[in-house]
């Protein structure tokens, strides 16, 4: 119970509504259970000796308490939901801030639809466990203990008869509780199973269509839908065995109640009126079993999310601002790769070895190798979402470990090859990096990289909003406005993985001449996928397995590394043939 | 509690209707049919398990009346003992009607899916494509699973509870009449109180769902493009924004519990004034000697048993009508006409030979906008004819005719000689191959999915394939070789690999004619060129028809075909076209070619 009890701390933050929340659910609790003995007492004093007055006294005094018990009932509700909500706000808050600053090797690990059910399911497991549920239990306690010592104080051997039943329901109870996880679970995953099936027809429909699969495919899917409809029936068996059998068991307690207490009554040694106020506090008998039943298996659900939300919370990112780091002051943009070496954590090979290379301030160096050959490798290094595992990635001379990681990456520019666009108009997009940019800014970082023209068209211009709920852009588009993003920043070091997606040609051109806009000047490296980029560098990293076999322009490369010709040949399809042409003519 | 429960389930689903609520009511009624014994079994029994829960408290009643204030130890005991067998008779009547009935409902349940998945089966791509595959597919997750939640859990609860309803307030107007009256009194002020209740509860949770909408989407955002947020050092902004939604949230809910928590105690008050009303009336008639001190005791009882189907049936009713409304629109979707049937004379096609043709084919998604006019084309057996046109000229929807995914709006295409109409779809498809450009891969094995171009394929047969296809090097070289789950949509593998994965398929499938969509997504060298050797196996002997991205494709075909808004503009091999110096050899020069002078220089 580690992680619910870490989330003590959390609930201590509310201690106050939790508090109050508990206090009135004991003064509910109270009022629960007077009132039975008020039935009692109207039955004794007030109808059996024909005493108007008593009756009048005790129905006012049923709907005084009633209200009482309501207002509590209300102020338990909304504290306890204030406190809950309270714990859940924090939770999502940290958790949130925890995976902001986590490195790039935390999310290369982890899912976004896990990470999405830490935040919904599991926070909100928690938090009504911690917020209502806790409260809860320890009021069914208090409940079932006031309730125990009422009725023995009212009767003991009526109460001795009741308690025979409780080894029975609470068996019962055990049983049902144990069988429902694993049943229900295995429902859960058989519609999942047919749902796959279902939406794999959807979404592969024109596969399914052109094999002419029909056939096969309702066989397949009337057969887990076969499989689900029986988990579905043991799941009902139990259910429709269970619940009539506790009731069942609860009434037969009622009976002997009344047949002992009869007896009792016809003895003399019992009055009917508290009898009636024993059949009455049944209730409060079986409410909190039921409870503390549901609680449990309530529990070691909310134990595990606990854990989930700690996984999230106590990963460590690798990396961090050192303690002491200096703030880099602004750059020249002279980057050097000492003896560089990386590997992601868990693999088992470098991704880069031994690499040494400089860049001078303003130029452009293209980095070229085959798929895995360790190009993005390279680039992450520099505004350090990964730390290097040997060696040094020097900026201006100052390893980019010795200073502030937001002192670094303000000075470095980068467009990466999935266009990321946020929830928002286009120029908050653009200024994602600046938020305080004026709109001038804005647009004249847009007219660079050739966005303007499409922008003003859109129905609202800069303020057309786009991201998942907004306006869809083309892919190219979208890279334009990262291109605009990253020339906002006007940064010394511009990092960008230039790999085209399916644009059409008219595109194609706009985004070369927005992307040769943003590499002005500066000290740009870049995948590079065009032939243009190539031809223009001032130096060609050529990569193998993660070491540098050749580096010079194109025009030296093009004589002496073989690689660099045959890369250009087969990455380059289609302009192989025209270079060939262009350095034979 | 169990109240504030309550109208937090009726106010966190949004209120719908069904439009005809008694014929949805009716289609899901018949549905029920072949099940009607099992249903008759368990109503008869719900008559059963209601008549128990009516004579219990009348049984306690008359022993307290009869036996214990007439000291009768032995009629107390028969009394007790007839209890007894009340309780034990109204468990099982119960357990058998929650089963009986869950039964039927789940096999009608079944049914449905059945039936939904047949007819999906059956829609047009048209239909599917024009409502986006995952809008309707969560729509018909849900709205099964809405019924679901209705029949299996609901139904059985409001049938019993409104028996049990109807037993109780029978038995107290058996007891005594005026009694009866002052339990009902608060009744109608219930049912306001509801209402106005759920009315407050709607609105804010209302709000609760909006904000937890935008918690989640900024989270889900900002968790994608992390490393874009960490690139622009934007984290303390995105920080803030999401801590002031999740503050929103958070309010709403708190807020939103208010209502919730106040209708609870609410109605508890009600059913307390009710049982003081019985109480001090009761009292009042006792003492003037008109009722006895039993039948205020079985009084206060039946008024405390009263409250709960009331509670259950307003709470279901929500439920029911989100019910309906979801199986009204399952039952749209069944309804839905199929635009494309085998006509009913229709015969199998033929082994096909190749030669295809299209005939003056006009074709558009809806009848204002034609999409193909006029397309008119010849292909021999074994041809290759490449496709080429700007995005949305027409190019897809062609190849879509030829499958009959869509039924041309005039003209006729003819493989053969035999006009697609005229002959069975089934026959039709089995003869083609298809590889798209995302290749769509099933979960399951590799083997698996290789082996869905031809069930019957052995092991061995399937290994060929997909050596033909280039894939059986790298297939190998995975862990679990041809056993590898793909997983959903394929996500481990990369999409050079899925590709070659389609392409094994196909070759299995041995068509007779292939259409290809080239992928334009970059796929690293080495797998490229495996698929391009890959697809030049497949090609041969075949007619195929390839959407082409690749100046290799064009180069090689025997026909190109230059689309453009819908109509064939040029037409002719590769060097003809060029020639021409018309849309082809802009297409081509823009596409395949970069003016060496401008690379670099061009700002």
């Amino acid at each position: 119970m580690t992680g619910l009890r870490r989330m003590f701390v959390y609930l201590a933050r509310y201690w106050a509504p939790s508090l109050g929340a508990f206090l009135s659910l004991l003064v509910v609790n109270a009022g629960n259970l007077v009132s039975p003995r008020l039935l009692g007492q109207l039955i004794d004093d007030g109808i059996v000796p024909l005493q108007m007055a008593v009756v009048w006294q005790v129905a006012l005094w049923l709907v005084l308490i009633a209200v009482g018990r309501g207002v509590f009932n209300f102020l338990q509700g909304y504290l306890a939901e204030a406190a809950s909500q309270g714990v859940a706000f924090e939770l999502r808050n940290e958790i949130f801030t925890k995976l902001q600053t986590l490195s790039f090797s935390y999310h290369d690990r982890s899912q976004t639809g896990k990470l999405m059910t830490r935040m919904t399911s599991d926070v909100e497991l928690v938090r009504s466990f911690i917020g209502n549920g806790l409260i809860q239990l320890i009021s069914a306690i208090i409940l079932l203990i006031g309730t125990l010592v009422i009725l023995f104080s009212m009767n003991w051997a009526l109460t001795i008869i009741l308690l025979l039943m409780f080894p029975a329901i609470g068996y019962i109870f055990v049983l049902f509780v144990k069988n429902i996880m694993p049943m229900s679970k295995e429902v859960q995953q058989k519609l999942g199973v047919l749902n796959t099936v279902l939406q794999e027809n959807l979404a592969g429909m024109r596969i399914v269509k052109a094999f002419a699969r029909e056939t096969y495919e309702s066989e397949r899917f009337y057969g887990r839908n076969l499989e689900l409809l029986d988990a579905n029936i043991k799941l009902i068996r139990l259910f429709a065995t269970f619940f009539p059998l506790i009731f069942m068991i609860s009434n037969l307690g009622v009976v002997a109640v009344l047949a002992f207490g009869g007896w009792q009554v016809i003895e003399a040694t019992l009055t009917l009126g508290q009898l009636v106020a024993f059949i009455g506090y049944l209730n409060y008998l079986l409410m909190p079993i039921f409870m503390l039943g549901m609680l449990g298996a309530m529990l070691s659900r909310a134990e595990a999310s606990a854990q989930r939300l700690f996984e999230v919370l106590d990963a460590e990112s690798e990396v961090h601002d050192r303690p002491g780091a200096l703030e880099l002051p602004p750059v020249n943009g002279r980057v050097e790769f000492e003896n560089v070496s990386f590997r992601y954590i868990g693999a088992e090979s470098d991704v880069v070895s031994e690499l040494s290379f400089n860049a001078e301030p303003g130029q452009t160096i293209a980095i070229l190798g085959q798929t895995g050959a360790g190009k993005s490798s390279i680039i992450n290094l520099i505004p350090r979402f990964y730390d290097v595992t040997g060696g040094a990635v020097k900026i201006d001379g100052h390893d980019v470990r010795e200073v502030t990681l937001d002192s670094l990456r303000r000075q470095i520019g980068i467009v990466l090859q999935e266009t990321t666009l946020f929830s928002g108009s286009i120029r908050e997009n653009i200024a994602y990096g600046r938020p305080d940019a004026t709109l001038d800014e804005v647009i004249a970082a847009a007219k660079a990289a050739q966005a303007h023209d499409f922008i003003s068209e859109q129905p609202d211009g800069y303020e057309t909003v786009v991201g998942e709920r907004g306006v869809g852009l083309s892919g190219g588009q979208k890279q334009r406005i990262a291109i605009a993003r990253a020339l906002l920043l006007d940064p010394r070091i511009l990092i960008m993985d230039d790999s085209t997606s399916a644009v059409d040609a008219e595109t194609e051109y706009k985004i070369q001449q927005a992307l040769d806009e943003l590499m002005q000047g500066r000290t740009s490296f870049v995948i590079a996928q065009r032939i243009s980029t190539v031809r223009s560098a001032d130096k060609i990293l050529v990569l193998e397995q993660g070491k540098l076999v050749a580096e010079g322009t194109h025009h030296e490369l093009m004589q002496t590394s073989e690689l660099y010709v045959e890369i250009l040949e087969t990455q380059f399809d289609d302009h192989a043939e025209i270079v060939a042409a262009v350095e034979e003519g | 509690m169990m109240h504030g429960g309550m109208m937090r389930q009726i106010a966190e689903k949004e209120e719908e209707k069904a439009r005809n609520t008694s014929l949805v009511a009716w289609r899901l009624i018949r549905l029920l049919k072949p099940y009607w014994r099992m249903v008759a079994f368990s109503l008869g029994l719900v008559l059963v398990s209601a008549s128990m829960q009516g004579l219990g408290p009348y049984l306690i009643g008359l022993a307290i009346d009869r036996f214990i204030t007439g000291s009768d130890l032995p009629g107390l005991l028969w009394t007790s003992a007839a209890l007894a067998a009340t309780f034990i008779v109204g468990m099982f009547a119960t357990r058998f009607q929650i089963y009986s009935m869950s039964l039927a409902t789940q096999k009608l349940l079944a049914d449905l899916r059945r039936s939904v998945f047949e007819k999906v089966q059956a829609l047009d791509l048209k239909y599917v494509e024009s409502k986006q595959a995952g809008d309707l597919m969560s729509r018909l997750v849900n709205d099964i699973e809405a019924i679901n939640n209705f029949v299996s859990q609901s139904l059985i609860q409001m049938i019993s509870a409104m028996f049990a309803l109807v037993g109780i307030m029978v038995a107290m107007f058996l007891l005594d009449w005026r009694l009866a009256l002052a339990s009902l009194s608060v009744v109608p002020l219930m049912f306001l109180m509801t209402k106005f209740f759920s009315g407050l509860a709607r609105r804010a949770f209302r709000k609760t769902r909006t904000t937890i909408g935008d918690v989640s989407a900024e989270m889900e955002e900002q968790v994608s493009g992390v490393k874009v947020a960490q690139a622009f050092n934007r984290t303390e902004v995105n920080v803030r924004q999401f801590s002031e939604r999740n503050a929103a949230n958070r309010n709403a809910n708190v807020s939103a519990n208010a209502v919730t928590s106040a209708f609870g105690p609410a109605m508890e008050v009600l059913a307390t004034i009710s049982t003081a009303l019985v109480a001090a009336l009761g009292g009042y008639l006792a003492i003037l000697g008109l009722v006895t001190v039993g039948t205020v005791v079985a009084f206060i009882q039946y008024v405390q048993n009263f409250f709960r189907p009331i509670a259950t049936v307003s709470q279901m009713w929500t439920l029911a009508q989100s019910a309906f409304a979801a199986a009204e629109r399952v039952f749209e979707l069944l309804d839905t006409a199929q635009t494309i049937e085998d006509a009913p004379d229709a015969r199998a096609l033929p082994r096909i030979e190749g030669r295809v043709q299209f005939e003056g084919v006009s074709f558009g998604y809806d009848d204002k906008r034609m999409v193909l006019k006029d397309v008119s084309l010849d292909a021999a057996p074994g041809q290759t004819i490449a496709l080429v046109g700007p995005t949305g000229a027409g190019k897809t929807t062609a190849i879509g005719l030829l499958t009959r995914f869509y039924e041309v709006a005039s003209g006729a295409i003819r493989i053969d000689g035999h006009d697609l109409r005229a002959v069975t779809q089934n026959s039709l498809r089995s003869q083609m191959g298809m590889v798209t450009q995302d290749p769509f891969l099933f979960s399951g094995s590799i083997m698996d999915n290789i082996r869905y171009g031809k069930l019957d394929a052995s092991d061995e047969e399937v290994v060929a394939a997909a050596k033909a296809a280039n894939a059986h090097g790298f297939i190998e070289r995975l862990p679990e070789g041809y056993q590898t789950e793909v997983g959903e949509r394929g996500g481990m593998l990369s999409q050079g690999q899925r590709q070659l994965i389609a392409i094994a398929r196909a070759v299995l499938a041995d068509p007779r004619i292939l259409i290809l969509d080239e992928a334009t997504a970059s796929i690293d060298t080495r797998t490229e060129k495996l698929i391009q050797s890959a697809l030049n196996t497949l090609l041969k002997g075949r007619t195929s028809f390839v959407i082409a991205h690749r100046l290799s494709t064009v180069r090689n075909a025997d026909q190109v075909l230059v689309i453009d808004d819908g109509q064939i503009v040029e037409l002719g091999a590769h060097a003809d076209l060029l020639a021409q110096n018309g849309l082809y050899a802009e297409l081509y020069n823009r596409q395949f070619y970069t003016p060496p002078e401008e690379a670099g220089t061009a700002a």
